[in-house]
């Protein structure tokens, strides 16, 4: 990582992404310290050391230094609904798993919901296709999304794989659909 | 400029005509990165381009942002290759007060720069010269490089103009928080005391500092 010919390698907080000397301005400061304090325990005691947090605050007059924490309260407040907001929004998104028959006895598998899991399609189309040694491609859906959709009956197998590679998904929102051409099919000869 | 957060098109690799006048632009506007242009853009890898709203494009190698632009206008730097190349930029800073402004997309106003935490370029100073790299074995020395940059306090050498690309740096803090273009030159700026400077840029937790361009 050292690359003298990178220039200047500056560590990103792993909660909100900024230059740690800049987490106090997010709503996230309590995260923020827990982990540059065990990730950088180094540059968590200059940041955060009681010289630092005075001289941060004696250049603000005492009234700026009021409305910056009510500005802070009301951030880490906004912050939290929308963290709550978010985990509300994965615990109802469902990932579909759905087997095609396009001809007789020739699948496809199309796989819709990834992107609510903050997964990018193509990447996931590609890692499908080398995992399956198949065809596997991004393609619009007529009601405006994308799905990936991966050649042959690869159902069980696809619900695998995202189990193991993707923690995110938890089990609960993949659903197996069964997409029978022959059905209806069926029903109108019978 | 991006307060929310962007949808860019897919990546797209740049002809090599195309590549090679952006090289010339970026050193044109910062001649400092000279020093640093081929760590900046590798010969051997291509730089491609994101298509982001209001007719921007985002310039990326191998999922590093490296600059944006709007429509055909000035380069600006992404603050990561800011953060990577401090010294190559010209800066001013901004007192503690309004950096939590500056974060939140407000406008950068004449106050939050000539209050006592703040620095605007006084061309009577000395800068701190980057000693520039000894030149690799069997290559010239490059084109010479401008005698600017920033004195021990922070104040830049050369006063900047409307329309100039500028990089924030803040009271207290080592890295820069936001990037823009200036709509008020830095002397009238002192002169004045008052009135906006940078109106729109690139600042640390914007659309364009979380897009994921990996
Ligand atoms: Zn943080």
């Amino acid at each position: 990582m050292a690359d003298p010919a990178f220039g200047r390698q500056v560590a990103y907080c792993g909660v909100c992404t900024l230059p740690p000397e800049y987490c106090e301005y997010g709503g996230t400061v309590k995260k923020c310290q827990e982990w540059l304090q065990k990730s950088h325990p180094d540059m968590y005691a200059r940041i955060w050391s009681p010289e630092a947090l005075e001289a941060a605050t004696a250049s603000l007059s005492v009234e700026a230094q009021e409305r910056a924490a009510k500005d802070a309260k009301k951030k880490a407040a906004k912050a939290e609904a929308a963290e709550q907001k978010q985990a509300d929004k994965l615990a109802n998104s469902v990932v579909t798993i759905k087997r095609i028959e396009r001809n007789k006895r020739k699948f496809v598998t199309a796989v819709s919901g990834l992107e609510a899991f903050g997964l990018d399609l193509k990447k996931v189309a590609k890692d499908f296709g080398k995992k399956f040694a198949t065809g596997s491609s991004v393609t619009k859906v007529p009601s405006g999304g994308e799905e990936i959709v991966v050649q042959g009956d690869v159902s069980d197998e696809i619900e695998e794989f995202l189990l193991e590679k993707y923690k995110d998904i938890p089990e609960d929102n993949i659903e197996l659909v069964d997409d029978k051409k022959s059905k209806k099919a069926a029903a109108a000869a019978g | 400029m991006f307060k929310k957060d962007l949808t860019a098109s897919p990546k797209q690799k740049l002809k090599s005509s195309i590549q090679r006048s952006l090289r010339q632009s970026l050193l044109t506007t910062y001649p400092l990165l000279t020093p640093h242009i081929d760590d900046v853009l590798p010969k051997k890898s291509s730089l491609e381009q994101m298509k982001l709203p209001d007719r921007v494009s985002l310039y990326v190698i191998e999922g590093q942002p490296l600059f944006y632009q709007e429509g055909g206008g000035v380069i600006v730097p992404h603050l990561k290759l800011v953060h990577r190349f401090p010294h190559a930029f010209p800066t001013i800073r901004i007192d503690r007060g309004a950096i939590r402004f500056v974060l939140s997309g407000a406008t950068l106003m004449a106050p939050g720069l000539t209050s006592k935490g703040g620095r605007l370029p006084d061309p009577n100073t000395k800068p701190v010269l980057q000693p520039r790299p000894a030149p690799k074995e069997g290559e010239e020395e490059g084109p010479s490089i401008p005698d600017e940059g920033a004195d021990e306090e922070g104040h830049w050498s050369r006063e900047l103009e409307k329309g100039e690309p500028v990089v924030v740096m803040a009271e207290g803090k080592e890295t820069a928080c936001a990037v823009g273009i200036l709509v008020m030159g830095t002397k009238e700026c002192k002169e004045k005391g008052k009135g906006p400077v940078i109106e729109e840029g690139h600042y640390l937790g914007d659309g364009l500092w979380r897009l994921i361009t990996e």
